[in-house]
């Protein structure tokens, strides 16, 4: 069968996935009981701190996992790119179940046991340890097992920020359309969070439930240690190379980072990252070395600055106001990815629709489809009705880059936005409308390089700069639907486009 | 002659809601004696006996033990020294019948083999067998079998003064009358000084040395159980005494 094939052939990535999933996982839940015990212990004996502590809690639950990525990356210490700022939001995430049934259970230890245990002389905490404790440990026991099994599922979120794991796999199958990956990270997770319910159901059920949870944190804390050495030493000296969480942005990764490893250089991959923002302050902090910005984005998403539609002014610009934040921005590599309203050839053949223009007479009816972060832009949707003249009769609809060309072919929008350099819009026999009143800015990719991590990495703004211009639309194209269409993996098509470059290059 | 073993003097506990649990309250064990205190549930009995112990602390008044004011007591040490026997004999559900009866040897430190022995010694005192019951759960004991075991326990240190809250409230009319036979037998040869605690006019006038009836927070009555029973006081104490008795 082919998706076992394809587990097969990949079954070393998967086991190591597996492990940086299960590493997650098991320091997170640690790092929660360590914290939830003691606090639901002091919440017990001071109630008047249990509403405010588990409001804290609960409302850090309610938090979306990537606006908690958000506030964390920023921060020092605890935030950044990698584990630490995956296990920063599990831990905040596994609190509450941990908190309210430590507290829950000691509370409900019948008080006349209590009073017999004061009553013979027991100090608090030889009551605590002798009688509370062991008498709330199946409430206790029961959450830690939804914590440990809710970050199971969560620690798939870490991949946004670069921790791996087995939402590497998801993340990537969603951006690559690839339902087999998406099943190579989904697959493992299911039954890693069947397999953690049922020890720590095995270990609630047994005879002795302290001894056993004992044996059983003994077990976890040699599986993670086991499994963190499995994972390698950090490489120190390594170059970070970031990038944002689509195909084109995987990819560019993949070849930044083939094409330094090229040239000798030790490379950390950190691919598909959140997006915009998170690559952004991950740059800016160092957390990355480099990632691969489009010019129009820097302007106006990070720069926050007007709309304008020269390449050249745009370029200058966001190298002048970049130099102070501590980053250099390189020569562009070659292509304009800029965004592109997309729609089912028939339609527009039908309608008579080439130009974004011709699509006022439809502007009412007209169901579009869009990433979130369009809506939001200032080159985005308001300025494009406005400078257009029209309005949408009908709410537009986010949804995940991943999933707007299917949404389209399937005929539930008839207008996407997109990029000009989707792989799927000749795959999927789409057409781009053009811009004829030219509202978009350029979008030429750049190369973004954090200045400490040029001083430290020597050869690195060389190496860099020898891509400048290798790669045009039609190749980025290409490179989309090599991975997008035909399923391959991004780190393939890298090695094998940068090889093409080397070939005529010698002739 | 030596002090009593536990004195109360005009010992008075109001509770938060105004009503007061304990209105000048005096009464004394002597050592080796048992003293009952009667009364129905809220006349002040129980709160009276956790005064010894400190689970309460009195607002006037002064409670001695071995001559010495609680509160002069480490309150850790009194409690150990003091064996503690309440209804359904308050036994830990998650130790076994041994971890149960060597709980006080254990805080005090006693070596394991010590409190081993000890565990033997005094179930078989008890009258339960050693091998049988030890490694078993208190679920999985009869009623009767717990309150020997919460006997066993509060006897484990060997304490001079033994506080006991209903301790036989729980069982059937049979089982209660042989244990509290079993009871009477073993303070034959013990000895202990005794406070105990119950609503049960028959249980009271078999176990009692003294007997002091309770009423709203006074002690109305004191005498012997003769004369508690040929000479109650005219009201209380005679309604109480009368409608428990044929």
């Amino acid at each position: 069968m082919n998706l076992l094939r394809f587990f097969a052939e990949r079954r070393g990535e998967i086991l190591a996935l597996t492990g940086q999933h299960v590493v997650l996982v098991l320091v997170s839940t640690g790092i929660a009981a360590a914290l939830g015990l003691p606090l639901g212990i002091a919440m017990a004996r001071r109630p008047r701190l249990a509403r405010p502590l588990l409001g804290v809690a609960g409302l850090l639950q309610t938090i979306p996992s990537l606006a908690l990525f958000g506030f964390l990356i920023p921060l020092p210490f605890v935030g950044g790119i990698g584990a630490r700022t995956a296990i920063v939001a599990l831990v905040l995430y596994a609190l509450l179940p941990v908190l309210r049934n430590t507290y829950t259970g000691i509370l409900q230890v019948d008080r006349a046991v209590l009073e017999a245990a004061t009553g013979m002389g027991m100090t608090p905490s030889e009551r605590l340890r002798l009688v509370e404790l062991p008498l709330a440990l199946p409430v206790i026991l029961a959450g830690l097992r939804i914590a440990a099994v809710v970050s199971v599922g969560t620690a798939t979120i870490a991949a946004a920020v670069g921790a791996g794991g087995l939402g590497t796999y998801v993340f990537r199958g969603i951006a690559t359309l690839d339902t087999r990956l998406i099943l190579a990270g989904a697959i493992p997770a299911a039954l890693l969070a069947l397999l953690t319910d049922g020890l720590l159901g095995a270990v609630e059920k047994s005879r002795r439930p302290a001894r056993a949870a004992a044996l059983l944190a003994a077990g976890a804390a040699l599986v993670a240690a086991l499994a963190f050495a499995a994972t390698g030493p950090t490489r120190q000296k390594a170059v970070v190379v970031g990038s944002k969480n689509f195909t084109e942005q995987v990819v560019l990764g993949e070849i930044l980072a083939a094409h330094l490893e090229d040239r000798g250089f030790r490379v950390d991959r950190r691919l598909n990252l959140g997006g915009t923002n998170v690559c952004h302050e991950a740059v800016t902090t160092g957390q990355l070395d480099v990632y691969v910005e489009y010019t129009g984005t820097a302007l106006t998403d990070i720069l926050k600055r007007p709309v304008n539609s020269d390449p050249a002014v745009v370029l200058r610009e966001v190298q002048a106001a970049y130099g102070p934040l501590g980053l250099r921005v390189g020569a562009p590599l070659g292509f304009n990815n800029t965004f592109a309203l997309v729609m089912r050839r028939p339609e527009a053949a039908r309608r008579g629709i080439a130009r974004i223009s011709d699509l006022a007479p439809y502007a009412a009816q007209l169901r579009v489809g869009l990433f979130g972060e369009f809506l939001e832009r200032k080159d985005g949707m308001p300025g494009l009705l406005q400078t257009y003249g029209f309005r949408l009769g009908v709410r537009p609809r986010e949804m995940d880059m991943g999933l707007i060309y299917p949404a389209l072919a399937a005929g539930q929008v008839d207008l996407v936005v997109g990029s000009a350099t989707d792989g799927l819009i000749a795959a999927l026999d789409l057409v781009v409308l053009e811009d004829d009143r030219h509202y978009f800015p350029p979008y030429d990719a750049v190369p973004v390089m954090n200045e400490a991590g040029l001083a430290r990495h020597p050869g690195l703004l060389a190496a860099l700069d020898s891509l400048a211009g290798r790669i045009d639309e039609a190749s980025m194209r290409r490179l989309n639907y090599a991975v997008d269409g035909e399923h391959r993996s991004p780190s393939d098509v890298a090695r094998e486009f940068l090889a093409g470059l080397r070939t005529s290059a010698r002739q | 002659m030596s002090a009593p073993a536990v004195e109360m003097v005009d010992v008075r506990k109001r509770y938060p809601s105004g009503a007061d649990a304990l209105a000048g309250v005096s009464l004394s064990v002597d050592e080796g004696r048992v003293l009952v205190l009667l009364g129905t549930s809220g006349s002040g009995k129980t709160t009276a006996l956790k005064t010894v112990n400190r689970l309460v602390d009195p607002d006037a008044g002064r409670v001695t033990v071995l001559g010495r004011d609680v509160r002069d007591w480490d309150v850790i040490a009194l409690r150990r020294g003091i064996g503690y026997v309440i209804q359904e004999a308050g036994l830990l559900p998650h130790m076994t019948v041994a971890q149960n009866v060597a709980l006080v040897p254990r805080l005090l430190g006693w070596p394991e083999d010590r409190q081993r022995a000890r565990v033997h010694e005094l179930l078989t005192l008890l009258g339960l067998e050693p091998d049988r019951v030890a490694s078993l759960p208190p679920a999985q004991l009869s009623g009767g079998q717990r309150q020997r075991v919460g006997l066993a326990r509060a006897l484990a240190a060997d304490p001079p003064v033994l506080l006991m809250d209903e301790p036989f409230g729980a069982l059937d009319p049979l089982t209660r009358r042989r244990v509290q036979d079993e009871f009477r037998d073993l303070q034959g040869r013990l000895r202990k000084s005794v406070v105990l605690v119950t609503h049960d006019v028959p249980e009271a006038l078999r176990l009692a040395d003294e007997v002091a009836v309770m009423d709203r927070g006074r002690v109305v009555q004191r005498g012997t159980p003769r004369e508690i029973r040929e000479a109650p006081q005219a009201g209380f104490v005679r309604d109480f005494v009368a409608a428990a008795l044929p």
